[in-house]
């Protein structure tokens, strides 16, 4: 996993509040920092490519690991 | 902003389960941006109070997935026994909260935190004797004109 500024684990969490922790954590940082997501919902997957889509923050990476999943998210 | 989208939602039932879609959908969609309003009427209402005190009933609800495969053979007239609903209501809480649902007043409070507008049926809360008191603060009381104003100019109308 490549660098990041702010870190939100959302493991255990399911369908919105992975998304809503996300949007919380994000406006709370400078535009152009990184947030890394960690979250065990497998629906987080497809839901967090929507996310970014629809409100223009970048997902840079988006995988699974250790049967977690982790997402990079670049506030715009 | 001219060109934020909008949503509107009409959330009319009372029961633990039903209470949800709405405030899924309004708090994720301000997750994305939109401006969002719900407008509570009958038995909607009853997700205003200020201490929340729904319940499931798996009467006329064949669709409900009980423990045990009850769902599958025990005798539909037993689920009118006295305490079959709050047994129900307890299990369908303990189940959300293993699988880390979100309680309905987190959900709730995410929905007024992200400035969902919260409008409760005018008419309503006077056929059913409430007290606005009763209710969470941060409301709006209007009717059906009100309502329009909002949803005639909205992307997404539900009628949950």
């Amino acid at each position: 996993m490549s660098n990041f500024d702010n870190e939100l684990d959302a493991s255990g969490l399911n369908c919105p509040l992975p998304i809503l922790r996300a949007k919380k954590t994000l406006n709370s940082m400078a535009s152009g920092k990184i947030l890394h997501i960690i979250a065990t919902d497998p629906g987080s997957v497809k839901d967090f490519d929507s996310f970014s889509k629809q409100t223009g923050n970048e997902l840079l990476e988006s995988k699974e690991e250790g049967g977690k999943f982790h997402f990079l998210i670049k506030k715009t | 902003m001219a060109d934020t989208k909008k949503l509107a939602i009409i959330a009319t039932k009372g029961s633990l389960d039903w209470a949800y879609p709405p405030f899924i959908l309004a708090s994720t969609a301000a997750a994305l941006g939109y401006e969002v309003q719900i407008f509570f009427t009958f038995y909607g209402l009853q997700l205003l109070r200020k201490k929340l005190a729904l319940e499931v009933t798996p009467l006329g609800n064949p669709g409900m997935p009980m423990p045990y495969g009850m769902d599958k053979w025990f005798p539909t007239f037993l689920l009118a026994a006295p305490g079959m609903q709050s047994l129900m209501t307890s299990m369908m809480k303990q189940k959300m909260k293993d699988k880390g649902v979100a309680s309905l007043e987190e959900l709730r409070s995410l929905c007024q935190e992200a400035e969902v507008k919260f409008v409760a049926c005018q008419m309503t809360v006077d056929l059913f004797d409430i007290d606005r008191n009763e209710f969470i603060d941060g409301l709006e009381y209007a009717g059906a004109a009100a309502f329009f104003e909002f949803a005639g100019d909205s992307d997404i109308c539900l009628y949950i």
